[in-house]
């Protein structure tokens, strides 16, 4: 195996396109290491992104935010701006492991690890991020939901990386937040995960509704159906039961050892009211801890 | 944490009973502490273990010859290599054994019994060439249907295990083979008496799902064997000694040339009583001529290690309605993985132990499946009995409108009651441990919403055992303690606290270490909470034979017969016995010290016993859970243990005993479980998916220690570390089912199921929330 640790977007993305074997992109190495560690992968190539400095940094202006895609999930949580704006994403990426995981975790590393179930993925989706692309053939943009394709599978082609997120600015009267269910209370992998994001009027009126689910499909889901349900009220018990009707019909899970089909679904649904009685809250300018 | 323990004795004791720092707390804080996988020599290898890929599979052939050539690999075991054992059973320790099952679940016979069953062994240079070695050995297999379920393995026509197994404790004995190893039968007085006699009766089926003992730390153990065939094994063991005769057996050599070091150990909970790489690493290292190291990864330990039975049980219980229990049933069906001996033994007897009940009447059968071999696990089976027995009692005794706690107490075990597994009980206390229970300041306080309470009793025996323990007195007075018993829970503080009480010699002055096995006549394992009772017994017999030592050499210093001579137990000196004997100094152990040359020599303690007395604990835990409606979830909310110590000779090791157990209790009681493919393969083998309760997931787990001395232990001890993973399984059900009016009979209660039974009763209008 080799090793290789670029300064440059350019040379990253050359290395990787060059070679013929099995390259990985190494970030925080959370998922990767591990992986290597007991098997799973065999990479020839690793190429470290973690020395170039645009994917380390998180800035802001007028229009929204940049986060580096191997910016730390400690370093997330330490930028109280960053927090004050977007605080369920900056939480979803602070459920990733542990206290010493989030001195590496990245949210560019979970959402290329291909996992349903990562915590950060639905809180971007339901922030509206893009995700920022470069490759061999230059730079684009997708957003964060057309990433996965599948499960371990990425709508990015040979030499392609991520290289950040883009978030737009906090709406006026807006709120975020991720809520996932763990057997447990942490160290735990979600069984589902919603991240709701929406924006009120000043008479609190829902104006704006994004809502994501992880680990009830093959990847995690947009719910259209979402925005249907909350925008032109004021998400009162009656939306917010629409919306949990529909976090359950998009619902594609499957059995396996977190939990049954039967079970997601409903817990979709339970999720999705709370995740967005939380948003609701935070657009209300409520000060309120998810976790 | 109580500033005071509930003894009826009053405080004799100037250091038995307080909380001195652990003598081997600072090298563990400080990383210092070396554990299985740390100790590395000159030249080692990485030994790696090949395992079964099939649950079950007739092994055709193997073909080693690739991997033996490939370059860096110095040795290659299979079966071959090791010699035959006899096929048949013999009492060991808290449980059975059986050689050629040991051999079988070191390396694979003529078939693999589960998925994860050890086929063959390598050591190599590196790590990399050891993993590239097992990948080049051929193992040609049929593949079997397998069976996993206990209830499955007893079915008629299930896959057959053992072709030859004929099912012991039967008469006539089966004519045909079958998957049930032994059947045991357990009774007191008449049942059928004792429920016609009943006014109300409960029969109830319960399942609970296999665990691991969740050891953080992996098996780990290096061995090096020299030209001469001595041999050195480093390994984390509950028993050295243990390990030495297994490994002796299995490989023929004579026990002196192997010496065993117990490594300091990161948890066991019973599951390091078994030997798994140890004959491995000492075959591997004799054909290579190098040491050769191994360790376990968790998933290898989770695959193919430890757990305990998974259990399917019905039982039944008749009271009068005044609140007298009549008559207990029980059958106990206890999977025991690829070969016979799971605790259903233990698992019976102790099934009804706290109550006393006159007609009790126990059936128990010992299934193989295509599982790992169970090991002990923390008071081996009788979690699992004792759970299904407290769910019925408290069913019964919300059928009675009676309190739980004075249920409970009305049929309470008490001395001279009579176990349906044989004994009469000494003085014990069960019946203070309930009424401590009632007294708490817990039981009294109010519930909050969708909160329930439960209560549960447990029960466990403790053993004693045979025990040696030598204590050296230095030059300055000062002592060393070598004890044989691995240190799991704080035993070397607690050796150091008798020794120290026994003589009157500051805490301090006492070093204590775990001798290896030539440093000591033999020792039974750390197990069966006997060492604190047993290491203990031995060390206050040291301290008493270097009493009487010194009382010697005084005498021979005074030229005073012996008789003349007396210990003051006050000042911790020698001194004349009355004015008669003349005007003697007194002296203490650090003026005897300075004699010993001149007076006969160096002055060393020594005890070796078979420790006899063992007293059982009993509990009673309180435990308040919070089940949130929409998800299932059950939140441990508040807990107290309640349980009885004989005597606490260190405070915070009898109750972070009490914690751990609660804490492996209520994992096992809501999320742990074994889980299956129908391909027999193990689904969730690491600590993500099989889910251990992780700090957050507990409240503070409050504790309450009872002492009820045991006659039999020159302080007072029983053992600690067992019963108290008893009650929790119960406690935490009985809450739920309280909590949600709903009577749960099946283990792990993890949201999906308490959800769709919430949902279930729903339907029919059953639930309370």
């Amino acid at each position: 195996m080799r090793y290789a640790a670029p300064e440059t977007i350019e040379k990253a993305c050359h290395l990787l396109a060059s070679e013929q074997g099995l390259a990985r992109v190494l970030a925080g190495g959370t998922d990767l290491l591990v992986q290597i560690k007991t098997d799973v992968l065999d990479p020839v190539l690793v190429v470290d992104i973690k020395h170039i400095a645009e994917v380390r940094s998180i800035t802001n202006d007028a229009k929204g935010w940049h986060i580096g895609a191997a910016v730390t999930g400690a370093e997330l949580k330490e930028h109280a701006a960053l927090r004050a704006a977007w605080p369920g994403v900056v939480e979803a990426a602070n459920l990733i492991g542990s206290t010493q995981v989030q001195g590496r975790a990245t949210m560019g590393g979970n959402l290329c690890n291909g996992s349903p179930a990562a915590d950060s993925v639905p809180a971007l989706i339901a922030a509206g991020a893009m995700a920022l692309i470069a490759g061999p053939n230059g730079r684009r943009e997708l957003p964060v939901e057309d990433v996965m394709t599948g499960v371990r599978k990425l709508a990015l082609t040979k030499g392609e990386i991520i290289t950040g997120f883009r978030l737009p600015a906090r709406p006026k009267h807006g709120g975020d937040a991720y809520l996932r269910f763990i057997p447990r209370t942490e160290m735990d992998i979600a069984v589902v995960g919603c991240g709701v994001a929406l924006a009120i009027d000043d008479k609190g009126v829902c104006t704006a509704a994004r809502m994501s689910l992880g680990a009830v499909a093959a990847r995690p889901l947009l719910v259209a159906d979402a925005a249907n349900a909350l925008v032109g009220t004021k998400v009162d018990a009656s939306a917010l039961d629409k919306l949990a009707a529909a976090a359950s019909a998009a619902c594609r899970p499957i059995d396996d050892k977190r939990g049954t089909k039967d079970f997601r679904i409903k817990v979709a649904g339970v999720l999705a009211r709370r995740t967005a009685q939380f948003a609701l809250d935070r657009a209300h300018g409520k000060t309120t801890q998810t976790h | 944490m109580q500033d005071k323990v509930q003894s009826p004795m009053s405080s004799e004791f100037s250091v038995i009973g307080t909380r001195p720092i652990r003598p081997d707390g600072v090298d563990k804080v400080t990383g210092r502490a070396r554990f299985g996988a740390d100790l590395n020599l000159p030249g080692q290898l990485t030994g790696l273990v090949l395992r079964s890929p099939h649950a079950h599979a007739r092994i055709k052939s193997i073909d080693t010859t690739a991997a033996a050539a490939l370059a860096g690999v110095k040795a290659v075991v299979t079966r071959k290599d090791f010699i035959e054992q006899p096929d048949g059973t013999s009492a060991f320790g808290e449980g059975t054994l059986n050689l050629h099952d040991v051999i079988s679940t070191v390396l694979a016979g003529d078939k693999v019994l589960f998925a994860g069953h050890p086929v063959a062994a390598v050591a190599a240079t590196s790590r990399e060439i050891a993993k590239q070695a097992l990948k080049l050995i051929k193992v040609d297999y049929e593949v079997l249907p397998h069976v996993i379920d206990v209830d499955e393995a007893m079915a008629p026509g299930a896959p057959l295990l053992h072709a030859g197994m004929i099912t012991q404790g039967v008469t006539p004995a089966p004519t045909t083979p079958s998957n049930i190893a032994k059947r045991i039968d357990i009774g007191l007085g008449d049942v059928d008496a004792g429920f016609k006699a009943a006014d109300v009766i409960i029969e109830r089926s319960f399942k609970t799902a296999a665990v691991h003992q969740g050891y953080i730390e992996p098996h780990a153990c290096i061995a090096t064997v020299s030209e001469d065939g001595q041999a050195e094994l480093w390994v984390s063991t509950q028993g050295h000694w243990i390990v030495r005769m297994l490994c002796a057996k299995l490989l023929g050599w004579d026990i002196n040339r192997i010496k065993v070091t117990a490594a300091e150990i990161g948890g066991g909970f019973g599951g390091k009583t078994v030997v798994y790489l140890e004959p491995l690493s000492l075959l591997l290292s004799q054909k290579a001529r190098r040491p050769v190291k191994m360790v376990m990864s968790r998933e290898e330990v989770m695959r193919a290690s430890g757990p305990t039975s998974a259990a399917s049980m019905t039982i039944k219980i008749g009271a009068t309605k005044d609140g007298r229990i009549t008559a207990g049933e029980a059958l106990l069906k206890f999977q025991a993985g690829m070969a016979p001996g799971s605790p259903v033994g233990p698992g019976c007897m102790c099934a009804f132990a706290p109550y006393d009940i006159a007609n009790i009447k126990v059936v128990g059968y010992d299934v193989v499946s295509n599982r790992p071999k169970v090991a002990a696990y923390r008071a081996p089976g009788a979690p699992i009995s004792e759970y299904a027995v407290e769910s019925v009692i408290d069913e019964l005794a919300g059928k009675l409108g009676l309190d739980p706690i004075e249920f409970r107490l009305k049929n309470a075990a008490k001395q001279g009651t009579k176990a349906a597994y044989g004994p009469k009980f000494g003085p014990v206390g069960m019946v203070e441990a309930l009424e401590a229970a009632k007294a708490s300041a817990h039981w009294r306080s109010p519930l909050g919403k969708n909160q329930g309470r439960g209560i549960a009793a447990g029960f466990w025996f403790n053993i004693g055992g045979e025990t040696t323990v030598s204590l050296v007195l230095n030059e300055d007075g000062t002592l060393g303690l070598t004890a044989g018993t691995p240190d799991i829970g704080g035993l070397r503080a607690s050796l150091c606290m008798m020794a120290s009480e026994e003589l009157k010699v500051p805490l301090e002055k006492i070093r204590v270490q775990i001798g290896d096995t030539n440093q000591l006549g033999y020792n039974f394992l750390t197990g069966g909470s006997r060492s604190t009772f047993s290491s203990g017994m031995a060390t206050v017999e040291a301290a008493r034979d270097i009493k009487r030592e010194a009382i010697k050499r005084a005498a021979k210093l005074w030229e005073l017969p012996e008789e003349a001579v007396e210990w003051d137990a006050a000042s911790g000196a020698v001194r004349p016995a009355g004015p008669n004997a003349g005007k003697h100094k007194p002296m203490t152990l650090v003026d005897i010290a300075k004699i010993a040359g001149k007076t006969g020599g160096p002055i060393v303690g020594y005890s070796r016993l078979n420790a006899h007395g063992a007293a059982p604990s009993f509990a009673a835990h309180i435990a308040d859970v919070e089940v949130d409606p929409e998800t299932g979830k059950v939140s441990v909310v508040r807990y107290t243990a309640i349980q009885d110590a004989g005597r606490a000779i260190h405070p915070s090791y009898v109750e972070g005993q009490y914690q751990g157990g609660v804490a492996q209790g209520i994992g096992w009681a809501l999320n742990e479980e074994y889980i299956y493919g129908q391909d027999g393969q193990l689904q969730n083998a690491g600590f993500l998916d099989y889910r251990i309760p992780v700090a957050s997931d507990l409240p503070m787990l409050d504790t309450i220690i009872i002492e009820v001395p045991n006659p039999a232990h020159p302080y007072g001890v029983r053992g600690v570390g067992e019963t108290c993973i008893v009650p929790p399984l119960a406690a935490v059900s009985n809450a739920v089912s309280r909590a949600t009016g709903i009577r749960f009979a099946e283990l792990p209660m993890s949201p999906p199921k308490v959800l769709a039974a919430l949902d279930a009763a729903r339907a029919n209008g059953a639930a309370k929330i």
